[in-house]
């Protein structure tokens, strides 16, 4: 007995020190002393996390069922399946039912109408959904999209629907900035980059049609060199993407940037997009500093020159590298009145800032007013990663991937590198 | 006598390794500043990667095995997604065939001796006659 109390004690104090340590030692933009920390990571006050689910490996988008069932698409099979079911018995927030289906890899995942899609890194499939929400054939999905490019660098295909029967399909860019020979120190962008054709944008295909390839979708938006967080917006009815931008400014041309410039620039970015748009890639970048597009080195640029050509800017800009792979507009009404049509986006975590610290490993939000951010991004919930010291892409525990909102209102946020399914849920005090 | 033979053999050999691993230093101090300016980035400053993307360089089969296919894939870089010890990475590694052939010696030595890695050193001369091959 008296054992007992001397070890939950001792528990008490380890626990104070560790977040008293967290605290001093984190020099984010978050008000520390509004910070909690829960199931490891840090949320402002009021917010509690807890693990839906651990193990899964790979976890990367999410989407959860109005009676608050969890799909998750793997990108490497757990247990030979790479799509899981996750179901809460008993209402503890903890998921206790896990049923595995698919043999293919991928990333994306949705629910529309009563289908859940699911997408390879070539294919999207959907499967119909009964009155509960599950699959009723998990073996015999129907192929909507084949035949898409996947040549390695940025090949998952995430995917995201309107209110009109489309369904919108990131296709990245196999090349890091279009160069004649891919990272190399110098080579020059080939003009134009005749990697726009067929990637490097997001396609528009119907969302209940079979076996539809390029020929029957029309590209939507281009000049995008890699999508993996996007949404639609149902508050201004537009579909939202978030850009992972170049990498190696300073690898590539050590004479026009140093390594500093090169782990900030260029910005990750979050575009609205209208048909036709066109981001920029790879003859432009964003740089959130001289708030200005910048045209890339390859393409004669020094670090200062501006474009004249009509490339859209975008709504908003993170610092870079960061790896934005999840985004999501909040419509529940859990969260207090500031997260209402805000956006949530998940950071995976960067490796191209290197030998300068890493950054990332979070999930921030941006507030949202009549469609537009209404002011600059803050962290929302941080130390995934574990700790400053596991602030880098191998040591890091956990990667934040994707995000959903359940029927509750409560986030969900998957991690990639532990295969943990997080649900983040708000009470007032 | 046999004896102070084996003695005198085992001393000689030990301190012939001691010789062999004090002179590589200077070459692994000088592969370190290569690395730093040219690897760095993709395999990170603890040699451990990007999980999926850049390789791991921690007792690979290819960092610490035979240094003609290390000198040579170094060189080449690839584009082809060749699975490292059974994975497959996504990312493309550039041809490193700017740098000198000392300064190609002087990083693997030190990549080979680093990141829990021990193996040979690689000589300016083998990368010399590797270079001759590849195009
Ligand atoms: C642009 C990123 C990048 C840079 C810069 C880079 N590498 Fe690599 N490296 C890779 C990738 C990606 C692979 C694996 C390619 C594959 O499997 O097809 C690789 C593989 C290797 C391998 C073989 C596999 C292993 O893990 O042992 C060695 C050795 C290696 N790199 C050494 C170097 C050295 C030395 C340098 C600097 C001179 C360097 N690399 C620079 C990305 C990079």
């Amino acid at each position: 007995m008296k054992n007992k109390r001397f070890y939950s004690m001792l528990a008490l104090a380890i626990i104070c020190a560790n977040s008293l340590l967290a605290c001093s030692n984190d020099t984010s933009s978050v008000d520390k002393s509004t910070t909690v920390l829960n199931a490891g990571l840090e949320l402002p006050t009021g917010f509690s996390t807890i693990k839906a689910a651990e193990g899964l490996g790979e976890a990367r988008h999410i989407t959860v069922t109005p009676q608050g069932d969890i799909y998750v698409k793997l990108s490497s099979a757990y247990k030979d399946k790479t799509i899981y079911y996750l179901h809460d018995n008993n209402g503890d927030g903890k998921t206790d039912v896990q049923t595995g289906f698919g043999d293919y890899v991928g990333t994306g995942i949705t629910i529309k109408n009563g289908y859940l899609y699911a997408s390879s890194n070539t294919e999207v499939y959907r499967y119909k959904l009964d009155a509960a929400n599950k699959v009723i054939d998990p073996s015999k999905p129907e192929k909507i999209i084949t035949g898409l490019i996947a040549r390695f660098q940025h090949d998952s295909k995430s995917i995201a629907l309107d209110n009109d029967g489309n369904i919108y399909v990131n296709i990245g860019a196999y090349s890091n900035s279009c160069q004649e020979k891919d990272r190399s120190k110098g080579s020059m962008g080939i003009m134009p980059c005749p990697i726009l054709d067929s990637a490097g944008g997001i396609w528009k295909f119907k969302a209940d049609k079979l076996n539809q390839t390029y020929a029957d979708g029309i590209r939507y938006a281009t000049g995008l060199r890699n999508v993996v967080g996007l949404d639609w917006n149902n508050s201004t009815n537009s579909l939202f993407v978030m850009q992972h931008g170049r990498d190696g400014l300073h690898d590539l041309f050590p004479d026009l940037y140093d390594t500093k410039q090169s782990a900030e620039l260029p910005a990750e970015c979050m575009y609205e997009l209208k048909e036709g748009v066109n981001c920029g890639w790879p003859y432009v970048y964003y740089d959130h500093i001289q708030k200005k597009k910048i045209i890339n080195p390859e393409y004669g640029g020094d670090g200062k020159k501006t474009t004249t050509e009509n490339f859209i800017d975008p709504v908003a800009a993170f610092p870079g590298h960061m790896a934005p792979n999840g985004l999501l507009f909040y419509t529940g009404n859990m969260f207090p009145e500031k997260y209402k049509n805000g956006a949530f986006i998940a950071f995976h975590g960067s490796w191209n800032r290197a030998p300068e610290p890493q950054k990332g490993y979070l999930v921030a939000f941006v507030p949202f007013k009549d469609g537009k951010p209404s002011s600059d991004w803050e962290i929302f919930a941080d130390n995934f990663a574990g700790g400053p010291e596991f602030v880098s892409p191998g040591k890091a525990k956990h990667r934040p991937c994707g995000l959903a909102q359940g029927p509750d209102g409560s986030l969900y946020v998957s991690d990639d590198s532990g295969g943990t399914i997080y649900k983040i849920t708000y009470k007032a005090k | 006598m046999k004896k102070i033979i084996i003695t005198i053999l085992v001393v000689a050999f030990f301190s012939l390794y001691l010789f062999a691993q004090t002179n590589i230093k200077p070459s692994v101090n000088r592969g370190k500043i290569v690395y730093e300016t040219y690897c760095l980035t993709c395999h990170q400053d603890d040699g451990a990667g990007v999980p999926k993307l850049n390789p791991t360089l921690s007792n690979t089969s290819y960092t610490t095995g035979d240094k003609k296919k290390l000198i040579t894939w170094v060189l080449k870089g690839t584009t082809d997604k060749i699975a490292i010890d059974g994975k497959f990475y996504s990312n493309n590694m550039a041809p490193q065939n700017y740098l000198k052939d000392e300064e190609i010696a002087d990083v693997l030595t030190y990549i080979r001796n680093s990141f829990g890695n021990k193996a040979s050193a690689v000589t300016v001369a083998e990368v010399k006659a590797v270079r001759a091959t590849v195009k």
